[in-house]
């Protein structure tokens, strides 16, 4: 435990936290490559996925990709494409890999929110004279939504652990911390370190599982249509289903 | 391509090594996942903490991971060992819940009948509730060997062999084809046992193969995605609101 007292020891000496190199420096670097994947990834993704739910075309496009992505081991891929478009380009190759990992799982949740959707409520708005765009964003965007943020929460998942890995291919990131305390054998650096990417994967866990519950309509909540009741009844029954499924 | 020719002898000593160092993980994952899977399944207590903290390690980034279980287990930092029970923790994270879901999907019916022609609760479990199961647990099983096969690639860091040596030793010595070479591998050892399982699968439970002939119009192909579908799904949705 000593070495836990240890890297604690270095997460909090404030000569760690100040000039280049610093613990502020590396989470923003680390959160830089984070959020640039992560939003083109769903730029990508998001439209994609819902137009293959929306349309049904596909499916077997999305079910691939995510077994084969799963195959597809991201650390070489970082040494692959690094390689392929030269060392100056190393910056553009690495947010390429990270968005390249978060599509698959971005791709899915689009796709499978739209899925799991019951038929006949898309056929009911149909039936009510709602155009296709209607359908779309007021029937199965939000009905969608909780698949969604699930699979945006294991694409941000994968983009940040995988981060960790681009001081290999000569970036920074908070992984930097972690190696250069492998190579000059500081275990309290490298352990706080490891720490501080094992606590931001957690915020960030923690962050995308609160969207996942409050951007959700409270009807979508209960994960089933069989009752829709908005009276207090109703919404008790809702709630306790959420609660315990 | 003549790199490749001229050091078969490596990638083919790499893949051996690399195929030995994945399947410990899937092995033990995957027993160490049913009884655990069981409780989350049966309580609604060890449920919610059960699933709750294989949704935190899964959090975990791989390379934070070797570095923190060698100061909690005592165990060597450059060590096999460390990899091994890395993996191991991420097959059990993602296979605990498979078991939950695949026991859930049993249906009750079926157990009912179990119970009312005389089955104890635990010659039950093995006969009746975990074949009846197996379709989900394969899916998760092939699930687990295939990201474990990927990952495994990320223990050369700390100087475990792998196949993942293509990799960092290309990227140094400027070989396209050595990395190239990594990958395709890791790739190719990943589909095989997920091949291998399927295969399995169909030997070890020959009804689902009797379902599929005799399903209306569903081709294997339409009786596969649902196979994969939620468990490409389930891994995603962890430890939410599930």
């Amino acid at each position: 435990m000593n070495l836990f007292a240890d890297a604690f020891a270095w997460l909090f000496d404030p000569l760690n936290w100040q000039g280049s190199g610093s613990i502020p420096q590396r989470i923003a670097e680390h959160l830089g490559y984070t959020a640039a994947a992560m939003i083109l990834a769903m730029v990508i993704a998001v439209p994609l996925g819902w137009w293959i739910g929306h349309t049904g075309r596909g499916k077997e496009l999305v079910v691939g990709l995510t077994g084969a992505a799963r195959a597809l081991p991201s650390f070489g891929l970082l040494f692959l494409f690094v390689m392929l478009v030269g060392v100056l380009l190393r910056e553009p190759a690495a947010v390429v890999v990270l968005m390249l990992l978060a599509i698959p799982p971005i791709l899915a949740g689009a796709y499978s929110g739209f899925e799991v959707i019951d038929r006949r409520t898309i056929d009911a708005a149909r039936a009510v004279g709602m155009t296709e765009w209607q359908i779309l964003f007021k029937v199965e965007v939000p009905l969608g939504l909780p698949l969604l943020f699930g699979g945006l929460r294991s694409a941000i998942l994968q983009i940040i652990a995988t981060a960790v890995l681009i001081v290999y291919i000569g970036l920074g990131g908070l992984g930097y911390d972690i190696v250069q305390g492998i190579e000059l054998r500081r275990y309290d650096q490298m352990l706080g370190s490891a720490l501080l990417v094992i606590a931001l994967a957690l915020v960030f866990d923690a962050l995308f599982a609160l969207l996942e519950r409050w951007a959700v309509p409270r009807g979508v909540r209960a994960g089933r249509n069989t009752d829709v009741r908005t009276t207090p009844h109703g919404r008790r029954a809702t709630a306790e289903l959420s609660a315990t499924t | 391509m003549t790199w490749v020719f001229n050091n078969l002898g490596l990638i083919l000593e790499l893949t051996l090594v690399h195929i030995r160092l994945s399947i410990v993980p899937i092995v033990l994952g995957f027993v160490i996942a049913i009884p655990l899977g069981w409780l989350a399944y049966r309580f609604r207590l060890t449920r919610g903490l059960i699933l709750t903290l294989i949704g935190l390690l899964y959090t975990i980034p791989s390379l934070a991971m070797f570095v923190i279980l060698p100061p909690l287990l005592g165990i060597g930092f450059l060590s096999e060992a460390n990899v091994l029970i890395a993996l191991t923790i991420y097959a059990v994270a993602i296979m605990a819940r498979s078991v939950a879901d695949a026991l859930a999907s049993v249906d009750p019916d079926l157990r009912q009948a179990a119970v009312a022609v005389g089955y104890s609760s635990w010659s039950r479990f093995w006969t009746v509730d975990l074949p009846l199961s197996g379709p989900v647990l394969l899916a998760g099983l092939r699930v687990v060997a295939v990201s474990t096969v990927s990952l495994a690639t990320v223990g050369i860091v700390i100087g475990v062999q792998s196949l993942g040596y293509l990799f960092t030793n290309g990227y140094e010595r400027g070989i396209l084809a050595s990395v190239l070479t990594g990958v395709v591998m890791t790739v190719t050892v990943a589909l095989v046992f997920d091949r291998l399982l399927v295969l399995l699968g169909r030997w070890l439970m020959p009804w689902t193969r009797l379902g599929r002939s005799t399903g209306s119009n569903a081709g294997p192909q339409e009786q596969e995605t649902p196979a994969t579908v939620p468990a490409g799904v389930q891994p995603v949705t962890k430890g939410g609101a599930r």
